[in-house]
């Protein structure tokens, strides 16, 4: 599969992104500028890496929305793409509203950088249907911006249709405000849009998925969302 | 050149003295305009000219067979790891910035420093930072911790660089000064280090990066000075960081370097323009003609000698091939960063500035820099009463408590001992998914070298305390407690750097603790093999208030890495399992001269530095480093502050074990658990390695004592309970913010 992952100024995971995808998942890589208006048509996957994207001093991903690339990937996304925006790159598919609600500071109104554990809610998209069953993921966050928020109809309407990817729990899974670190709403770690092609999370995946750091549980959503674009196209 | 007459009184009001005035005008064969003469007062400012340390600086080992960069040659120490790669590494304070203005002086010290490591061409990897304030329950101290600790963060955070490690110490004598000292470490190929260098007659000056405005006038100048009641008037001597703007300066540096276009380059740090030009001319043999009307600047009516002096941050100097402007044009471009060709590399040595058409200075860059004609003192010393009090003490006229499970809660919620969760939580310490101690936590950062076999060590140390009752022995400790915790990681260590934290160095005895510092580090630095590749000094740190001069603990911060030869022997500070052995490593000793414990405890503040032998502690480390490569021991802790009691709690707590271990009837109990006799090291032993284990000890002649083993989750000390893991664990991680928050931690 062909990987994209797209370099915004500021952005700073990107090469962490590049490495899991290259280097351990062994998948094609090309990185796109944030200037680059003609990019490979044969890309599967657009990834939104993290990072301060353009510095983020107004509101995160508030500037990259107006990034020359932002109009091809939401063509790509409305073309049925598969896009995955990680922390930054989430706070960027909301603001450009591929994606519904919108990220606030946390609730301590501090950076929060560690280990969480993630229950994984909806089965059936590309990042959740090939996860173990029956087990929370640890997974780090790293962000100041990342309590997730969307009004009372636009969640009932995204349990419906199965848009939950991931909620804070403990590592048993159990989903409770005690493990919610930042304030998110419903404990909303990660969704995704009704189409199910375009997905954002706030934990960081790519920094659970080397085993020389002794944590690969991030790597199971990569593999999973791999192995479900491989079946279902 | 016109401009006000310049007086000898103008000098000293720019922090001359007068003979330094006099050497200048022996120097310029004229008296200097205003200009020049500021620029000579921020050249010449201790925190840019070494002027009265770098004598004994000079004594330090600094020859190393993997040394590639001596200290005092680049911008950073730049030492060989193989497999044709290089680590840059180096230590700076911003100390006083801090203490007026805690945020933009944290961030702007993580930008400085950080800058110094990719002007090297070196990307930055890691960062470690070492803080120091007052006493918690001051407002001020609250706020000035917070400020910090958000300025690091975000600075850092934004920028993309993980923090690996570092240290938070409190204490009564930085409550007017706070110690803020950062750390980078960067890897660079070996063939593609770039100097600061500037020559080639003809070729094009390039400034790079933010635009310049009156932010940080006279920063260095601020930087040798006392802190005073007025000092929060400097605060336009602050710098303001910006680290969107640090992030693609970096990127866009080191994809300049790769069009091999580049002569040299230097960012602009203390001293600005003048600095850089300076440095990189005389180094060259070169001299420099620029237009100072060409530099971007962000506000109108500002003079050329705040243009030269000014410490906006975010910028680079860069001297280009005449002929290959284009190639780095069109990097400067693509990143859509400022630039702006300034000037040009002349034949000679002068520096001439040009400003409306006019020259306003012109100065021999060779007399400005350390090493040219920068002065150069020898300060007189004297000893310390205090010294000898110290060493009245007497432990015997100390009553051991009855309640040792009151000593131990005490200590764990001291927020010199607690977790500095708090604190590192704030920072990112993932981002380039290199920190291999996420999940490992071990004493010293370890970063993985990807692709390779190896791993990066790192960590900074220094108990100041140590070195207030005895700076020779306590310096000594410093860089053993370093090489301590690098070698618990299983990794040898290579380097040094040094942040020399210190109060005024006219004041002889000040000085003394200065000089005493230094030789013992270099001692031990000779010891353990790891020469000094560069630092910081910071002196002035001391506050004048009403007229009572009070300085900092004296405090030679050491940030020293290491190598991991093998990833493989990657050993950690957490027991694994049930049931393992502990031992201790090293001698126990009736000694609780300078601990926490009896400090803060009993409330005793004079006593000498702890036990300490410089070859006991050598050998017990090449011991560990033999032990961990033959797989003898499940995990490595070394005893520091807040003594063996402590050390075993946070190998214990990561994976919420106990210990049941047995005092030795020969040492007093508080002096066994709590005491910081250096030189030991907790190790826990499986079962089937355990006979090999004590063999090797025995047969090598290594002391050791069998301590206990881990339990499922009881504290027991002599068969009595001091409690169970869990709870101790909520205390200890909790503490701190509770007291920096005041309110009860989450």
């Amino acid at each position: 599969m062909k990987f994209g992952v797209v370099i915004f100024p500021g952005s700073n995971c990107d090469q962490d992104t590049v490495y899991v995808l290259r280097d351990i998942l062994e998948q094609e890589v090309v990185t796109l500028w944030h200037k680059e208006i003609d990019f490979d048509g044969n890309i599967d996957v657009i990834v939104l890496p993290g990072g301060f994207s353009y510095g983020d001093y107004l509101r995160s991903g508030a500037l990259a929305k107006f990034s020359p690339i932002m109009n091809r990937v939401i063509e790509f996304a409305n073309n049925g793409g598969y896009v995955f925006g990680i922390c930054n790159g989430f706070q960027i598919l909301c603001e450009t509203g591929l994606l519904p609600g919108a990220l606030l500071h946390n609730m301590n109104q501090k950076f929060i950088c560690k280990n969480v554990f993630l229950t994984p809610d909806s089965k059936t998209t590309a990042l959740t249907t090939h996860l173990p069953k029956g087990r929370a993921l640890k997974i780090p966050i790293a962000h100041g911006e990342g309590r997730y928020f969307a009004d009372r109809e636009t969640l009932a309407q995204m349990r419906i249709n199965g848009q939950i990817l991931f909620r804070y729990s403990d590592e048993n899974g159990i989903v409770s405000e005690s493990f919610n670190p930042n304030g998110a709403v419903e404990n909303i770690a990660g969704i995704c849009n009704e189409r199910k092609n375009v997905f954002g999370m706030m934990p960081h995946p790519e920094r659970a998925s080397d085993d020389e750091l002794g944590n690969t549980d991030g790597r199971l959503i990569f593999e999973s969302m791999i192995k479900y674009i491989k079946e279902n196209g | 050149m016109s401009e006000q007459t310049v007086t000898v009184e103008t000098a000293r009001e720019l922090g001359l003295l007068p003979e330094e005035f006099e050497l200048i005008k022996k120097y310029m064969g004229r008296t200097p305009n205003f200009t020049e003469l500021s620029i000579y007062s921020v050249m010449w400012s201790e925190h840019a000219s070494y002027k009265n340390s770098i004598k004994w600086l000079k004594t330090l080992p600094r020859k190393g067979s993997a040394i590639l960069a001596e200290a005092g040659t680049e911008n950073a120490g730049l030492v060989d790891i193989g497999d044709g790669m290089a680590c840059a590494f180096k230590i700076e304070s911003h100390n006083h910035p801090c203490a007026v203005e805690p945020y933009q002086g944290a961030a702007t010290g993580v930008g400085g420093i950080n800058r110094d490591i990719f002007t090297m061409g070196a990307r930055p990897v890691a960062q470690l930072n070492s803080l120091r304030f007052g006493n918690l329950k001051h407002d001020r101290t609250r706020w000035l911790i917070k400020g910090v600790v958000k300025g690091i963060g975000n600075y850092g955070n934004a920028f993309g660089i993980p923090v690996l490690g570092g240290e938070v110490f409190f204490d009564e004598s930085y409550n007017m000064n706070p110690l803020v000292n950062a750390m980078s470490v960067g890897l660079v190929k070996k063939d593609g280090v770039v100097s600061a260098i500037s020559k080639g007659k003809g070729n094009p000056v390039f400034i790079v990066g933010s635009s310049t405005g009156k932010d940080g006038i006279h920063g260095a100048t601020f930087a040798s000075a006392d802190i005073t009641e007025d000092s929060a008037d400097d605060i336009p001597s602050i710098q303001v960081g910006d680290p969107f703007q640090e992030k693609i300066l970096l990127e866009a540096s080191l994809e300049v370097i790769k069009t091999g276009a580049l002569v040299g380059m230097q960012d602009m740090g203390a001293a600005g323009i003048i600095c850089s030009t300076s440095e990189m001319s005389e180094k060259g043999g070169h001299g420099m003609r620029v237009n100072l009307d060409k530099v971007p600047l962000r506000q109108k009516n500002i003079e050329a000698w705040e243009i030269l002096l000014s410490e906006s941050q975010e910028r680079m100097l860069m001297v280009v091939q005449k002929g290959r402007e284009k190639d780095v044009e069109d990097v400067l471009n693509k990143w859509d960063i400022n630039y702006a060709i300034i000037g040009e590399v002349t034949e000679g040595d002068f520096l001439e500035f040009f400003f409306h058409g006019e020259l306003v200075a012109k100065v021999p860059a060779s007399t400005l820099v350390l090493g040219g004609g920068a002065p150069v003192y020898d300060r007189e010393y004297r000893e310390p009463a205090y010294y000898k009090e110290y060493k009245k003490f007497d432990i015997n006229k100390v009553p051991e408590p009855q309640d040792l499970i009151e000593v131990a809660k005490q200590l764990i919620s001291h927020p010199n001992i607690a977790s500095k969760r708090w604190v590192y939580e704030q920072y990112d310490t993932m981002i380039g998914t290199g920190n291999m101690t996420t999940n490992f936590p071990s004493d010293a950062g370890v970063f993985n070298l990807k692709g390779t076999n190896k791993a990066l060590v790192m960590t900074v140390d220094c108990n100041s305390r140590y070195v207030k009752a005895d700076p020779e022995v306590g310096a000594m400790i410093a860089v053993s407690e370093a090489a301590r915790n690098i070698a618990c990681t299983g990794a040898k260590p290579l380097a040094i750097t040094n942040c020399l934290n210190f109060g005024n160095p006219y004041n002889p005895e000040v000085y003394w603790q200065f000089v005493h510092a230094i030789k013992g580090m270099g001692a031990a630095c000779e010891k353990f093999d790891t020469p000094v590749t560069g630092g910081n000094v910071s002196f002035y740190n001391q506050a004048s208030i009403g007229g009572k001069e009070e300085a900092v603990f004296p405090t030679p911060t050491i940030g020293m890495i290491g190598l991991l030869e093998n990833k493989n022997h990657h050993t950690t500070l957490a027991f694994k399992e049930k049931g393992h052995m502990i031992y201790l490593i090293g001698k126990s000793h009736n000694d609780i001269a300078s601990s926490e414990y009896l400090y803060s405890y009993h409330g005793i503040k004079q006593s000498p530095a702890p036990y300490f032998n410089l070859d006991e502690e050598h050998r017990i480390q090449t011991a560990l480093l033999e032990l961990i490569s033959k797989n003898l021991v499940q995990s490595a802790h070394d005893v520091s502050d807040g003594g063996l009691f402590i050390a075993l709690l946070e190998s214990a707590m990561p994976r919420n074990l106990g210990f049941d271990i047995t005092t030795d009837a020969e040492i007093r109990t508080d002096a066994f658990l709590f005491g910081e006799a250096q030189g030991r090291i907790v190790v826990s032993v499986s079962t089937s390695r355990e006979t090999h284990f004590i063999d090797y000890m025995v047969a090598n002649k290594i002391p050791f004592t069998a301590l206990g083993h881990v339990t499922k989750s009881e504290i027991r000390v002599d068969d009595v309970s001091f409690g169970f893991i869990s709870d101790m664990k909520q205390v200890y991680d909790t503490a701190l913010e509770a007291m920096v928050t005041g309110q009860p931690a989450k």
